[in-house]
């Protein structure tokens, strides 16, 4: 072989290869681009921005307060008989800054006197010419607040026919930095998420929690599922009845919940109470843990964490149970049959064969199940508010960033949440490769 | 005739159902009517096991219609005498009417289940295989009675507490009855409260242009972009379908602190605006999951004809995919339209302006010590009656749309 020819057949690969992406190939991946576009830039803005916002404001010093930006404020005041002719009016102007904490630079005010009004005199820091008054005032402190005063005349002509002056408003300028923006870090808001005791508390909450809603979640649904996998009359009507829990609104369902189990006027504690169960109401959302005696022992049974587990569970079981379901119809009934011409009994046939066929659905399920319930907040909200014992990482993030009016220790934990479920998703992504392959 | 586990196992099956019927029976009528009604369990528990024995006791033949009647006869009559003729602790001249029918619905449930449970079990020594049908079948009635009573409660409570008034409530919390001695008027109070003084004529309104609104745009959004990876060749085209799914595991809750703070230096957080930008955004991932799905199952061998004929790929996707995909685009729609309108989080932290409210958003602002609670759950059913239609009125769309896309909730 000689070298002119590896060099021609190294040629002619390159142009299979250029041919590969040729005009149409290229004008379909155009159209693509442009079809996604729209919920790319979407997606960007309102979903993966954010996320990437949070790492930045969980180390800026922000409190809620401060989201607005600092600006001057005045409010101007006439003293002086506007109708008499040749009076010295007063006029104050009351400057403030609207933060007390951040500094304006560079505030100037202007105004002008309506027609007939000329300035006599004035504070130091302005200068006036006829009605014009023009004050430089450098920087505000925070928490800034003065009076400051000018003198003006009238003529004959104003006095017949006054103008209040302050219909005109004066005319500010400033300069605050943004809080959002400017480049002032800090770790405190690490140090206070993670140095109180709490944070351990709220994540082997945030645990149990997500573990037990799922698990409870899916024993119902695997329950509801094997109730409803034969055909009989009314078997529509029950389904369509067993989805209501997550059909309904959070914000309905919740309250219900939490009128049905009011400790006082609840209908549970009242049917309890009626049918001798317990003596004394019992607090289900409010208590944190109550003391139970078993052989010899006690221990706290957490009940207010154990309700909201029971709600959740209660809300989601129509999903697993959905899924469920159709994942059983499925299965073909030649393995029924033959299970039954060998002599298993219904249970032995539930286990050997029904299970391990709903093995693959049941675990997808659990591990996306398992990071909704996570990812969960307004179940919890609504149901206690993070109180007793049910706050979780994402009730904390509320709690800190809007209930404390910290947002930075929110976003804090928002990114504690999120490196979680960074960990979740590639567990996921995982699992799924090997089912799979 | 021998007897053995099967007889053992038939009455303690019985002397359950006769437990459970009689529970039931006591609840349900203290709720409907209002009286104190305990009912004897232990009544309930005889019953149920004489009536289990009465089938029993005959041969499997001769288990027909008058075997179960007389069985139904001795369940009443050992339901009254082992009750002292008070089977609900009130003398049966209070309320008889209700108190009859209550007796005469327990035992012929009694009956009912023990004929369902019993009907071809053996008295005498039964095998394994027996033994665990009966069980199953023990299960599976428990099931039923299990979740209809979890699921019918909470719906039951929140409908007839918005229908009472505060000193009903307080004075028995258990009477969820309704009293028809009431006109209609004072009967609905509560819901002529809300739509004449707390307004939510318009946050029903605000809620149903929100959600159309939402699916929409979510539409307008997701259809392009499904087509596109379905369809389309492109590099990062798997890459495109792996992570769509991976957004829609981003909680809601860690996107609210940076949104609030956005929003609100740009004025966009206390407006309609704002929310109609955030809902798409949440619910365009799920959609165009769930549509590229349904695109791929299509033939592509449509579209190429149609593409032969010189039609672009507008006119296809717009004259053969979407007639096509009709059901799935109801699926989406009824999909995101119901997130839209249950959406809680960004309305509770968005709007403070009440000319604005969501409707669930008008609730939470019902939650008050100085608001009636009846009130709160009138708000909660008008919250959950248009939704709950329109689920049962497209049942069969919004259940593939829950199984094609809503491992999400």
């Amino acid at each position: 072989m000689t070298a002119p020819n590896v060099v021609s057949s190294k040629l002619d690969h390159g142009a299979v290869r250029k041919s590969k992406v040729g005009p149409m190939a290229r004008r379909e991946a155009r159209l693509a681009v442009g079809m996604l576009a729209p919920t790319l830039v979407m997606v960007f803005s309102i979903v993966l921005f954010p996320l990437l916002a949070n790492l930045w404001i969980s180390v800026k010093p922000v409190s809620l307060a401060e989201l607005r930006r600092p600006a001057p404020i005045v409010s101007e005041r006439v003293r002086g008989d506007l109708d008499v002719a040749g009076t010295e009016l007063k006029i104050q102007y009351r400057l403030r800054n609207s933060s007390q904490s951040a500094e304006i630079s560079g505030v100037t005010m202007s105004d002008t006197l309506p027609a007939g009004l000329t300035f006599t005199r004035a504070d130091d820091r302005c200068s006036i010419s006829g009605r014009r008054i023009d004050c430089v005032f450098g920087t505000l402190e925070g928490g800034f607040r003065e009076q400051i005063e000018a003198f003006a005349i009238s003529d004959a002509a104003f006095a017949a026919n006054p103008i209040s002056p302050r219909d005109s408003k004066p005319m500010l300028t400033g300069d605050a930095s943004n809080v959002l923006t400017n480049l002032e870090f800090t770790w405190d808001n690490y140090r206070r998420v993670f140095d109180a005791t709490e944070f351990w508390t709220v994540f082997w909450v945030t645990i149990s929690y997500t573990i037990f809603g799922t698990l409870g979640a899916m024993v119902l649904g695997l329950f509801a599922a094997q109730l409803l996998n034969t055909e009989f009359r009314g078997r529509a009507i029950l389904r369509g009845l067993f989805l209501f829990p997550y059909v309904a609104p959070v914000i309905a369902v919740a309250f219900t919940w939490i009128i049905l189990l009011d400790p006082f006027s609840g209908t549970l504690n009242a049917i309890l109470q009626r049918m001798e169960v317990t003596d004394a109401p019992i607090n289900f959302l409010g208590q944190r843990a109550v003391e139970l005696r078993f052989l010899g022992l006690t221990f706290d049974f957490p009940l207010a964490l154990s309700t909201v587990i029971i709600f959740e569970a209660w809300r989601y079981f129509p999903l697993s149970f959905l899924f469920i379901l159709a994942r059983m119809q499925s299965i073909s009934s030649d393995m029924y049959e033959a299970a039954e011409v060998d002599g298993a009994t219904p249970f032995q046939t539930f286990w050997h064969i029904s299970l391990p066929q709903l093995l693959g659905i049941l675990s997808t399920l659990f591990l996306l199940r398992f990071i909704w319930t996570f990812n969960k907040f307004d179940d919890i909200f609504l149901l206690t508010g993070g109180a007793a014992g049910t706050r979780t990482l994402t009730v904390d993030v509320y709690e800190q960033g809007f209930a404390l009016a910290n947002l930075g220790a929110g976003a804090a934990v928002a990114v504690v949440i999120f490196i979680m479920l960074v960990l979740f998703a590639t567990t996921y992504l995982r699992f799924v490769h090997r089912e799979e392959g | 005739m021998r007897y053995g586990n099967g007889f053992i196992l038939g009455v303690l099956s019985g002397a359950l159902w006769g437990l459970i019927a009689t529970t039931l029976a006591g609840i349900s009528i203290t709720l409907v009517t209002g009286l104190a009604a305990t009912p004897v369990l232990a009544a309930g528990l005889l019953a149920g096991t004489a009536s289990a024995g009465t089938v029993l006791m005959r041969p499997r033949v001769q288990r027909t219609q008058p075997a179960y009647i007389s069985a139904f006869f001795v369940t009443i009559v050992v339901f009254l005498l082992t009750s002292f003729a008070e089977p609900f602790s009130q003398s049966l001249a209070v309320a008889p009417l209700q108190q009859a029918i209550a007796i005469l619905v327990v035992c012929g449930a009694i009956t009912l289940a023990n004929a369902t449970c019993l009907h071809d079990v053996e008295a005498g020594m039964i095998k394994r295989y027996a033994v665990e049908v009966l069980l199953t079948r023990v299960f599976k009635g428990l099931g039923f009675v299990f979740f209809t009573v979890i699921v019918v409660l909470p719906f039951y409570v929140m409908i007839m507490t918005s229908l009472k008034s505060q000193q009903a409530l307080l004075l028995n919390p258990l009477d969820l009855s309704i009293d028809l001695t009431k006109s209609p008027r004072e009967l609905l109070n509560s819901y002529i409260e809300l739509f004449t003084q707390f307004n939510f004529g318009r946050f029903l309104l605000i809620s149903a242009i929100v959600s159309a609104t939402t699916v929409i745009i979510t539409l307008l959004f997701s259809i392009p972009g499904a087509y596109a990876v379905a369809r389309l060749r492109f590099r990062g085209r798997g890459l495109m379908s792996q992570s769509i799914l991976l957004v829609y595991m981003v909680p809601a809750i860690v996107l609210v602190i940076p949104l609030y703070a956005v929003f609100s230096q740009l004025g966009l957080r206390n407006t309609i605006i704002g929310l109609l930008i955030v809902y798409p955004a949440t619910t365009v991932p799920v959609a165009l999951y769930m549509l590229q799905g349904y695109f791929r199952g299509l033939p592509p061998e449509l579209e190429e004809a149609g593409l032969m004929d010189g039609l672009g790929r507008i006119g296809v996707i717009w004259k053969i995919t979407l007639p096509l995909s009709l059901p799935a685009l109801a699926s989406v729609s009824l999909y995101v339209f119901m997130i839209a309108w249950n959406e809680f989080l960004f309305a509770f932290m968005f709007l403070d302006n009440p000319n604005i409210f969501t409707l669930p958003r008008g609730v939470v602002s019902l939650n008050s010590s100085e608001i009636p609670r009846q009130h709160l759950m009138a708000g909660a059913v008008i919250a959950t009656v248009p939704i709950l239609i329109i689920f049962l009125w497209f049942e069969r769309f919004l259940v593939q749309g829950l199984t094609a896309g809503s491992v999400k909730g």
